[in-house]
């Protein structure tokens, strides 16, 4: 299911129009976005949370020449799944 | 900067913010949104949204475990596990 899926099947089932719902869908993922950015952490009970960690810099190699580079210090996002989500994945399906 | 919490309430009050629809109706479609994508997932359908991740899930086979308490072997079952993997779009933004 992409974006577009996610905003036809909404669409379809609540009787709205799709630019609606993609203004909806955007303005969510922007929004996890930002707290991501931030530092925040979202939680999203019974679906999961999402949250960052912290890299640190290291030397990393380029796999083709074997040469050592440099690797920032950067942060990466995590998510964790939800207990209901995660329960539901084994159970049903 | 202290880390804070965001939850669905954040989630609808910038839908209500940005798109103008009620508060009631943005509360809705955010849970529809999550609704939708838990039910993509359990069915075993993968669920890609462009410039933030995709989520997939995984089988995983049967391995033994450890109680790190005890270091008793206990099996831990096959299971289908979620696996999210940001979008270079989403690494870059909060690398900012």
């Amino acid at each position: 299911m992409t974006r577009s899926d996610l905003i036809a099947r909404i669409a379809q089932r609540r009787g709205l129009y799709q630019r609606d719902v993609e203004r909806v869908v955007s303005a969510v993922f922007e929004e996890v976005t930002e707290a991501l950015a931030r530092g925040d952490r979202v939680e999203l009970r019974g679906f999961g949370a999402f949250s960052v960690k912290q890299r640190d810099s290291r030397t990393g190699r380029n796999p083709r020449t074997g040469e050592a580079v440099a690797v920032d210090a950067k942060v990466v996002p995590f998510f964790k799944t939800g207990k209901q989500l995660r329960e539901r994945l084994n159970t049903e399906g | 900067m202290a880390a804070k919490t965001v939850t669905r309430a954040e989630l609808a009050e910038a839908v209500y913010q940005e798109v103008g629809l009620s508060r009631i109706e943005s509360a809705a479609l955010v849970e529809a949104i999550l609704a939708e994508m838990a039910d993509a997932l359990v069915t075993g359908e993968a669920v890609k949204i462009s410039s933030f991740g995709s989520f997939s899930v995984r089988q995983k086979g049967e391995r033994v475990g450890r109680n790190p308490k005890t270091g008793e072997e206990v099996p831990i079952l096959p299971r289908r596990v979620l696996v999210f993997r940001p979008s270079h779009v989403l690494k870059d933004r909060i690398n900012k």
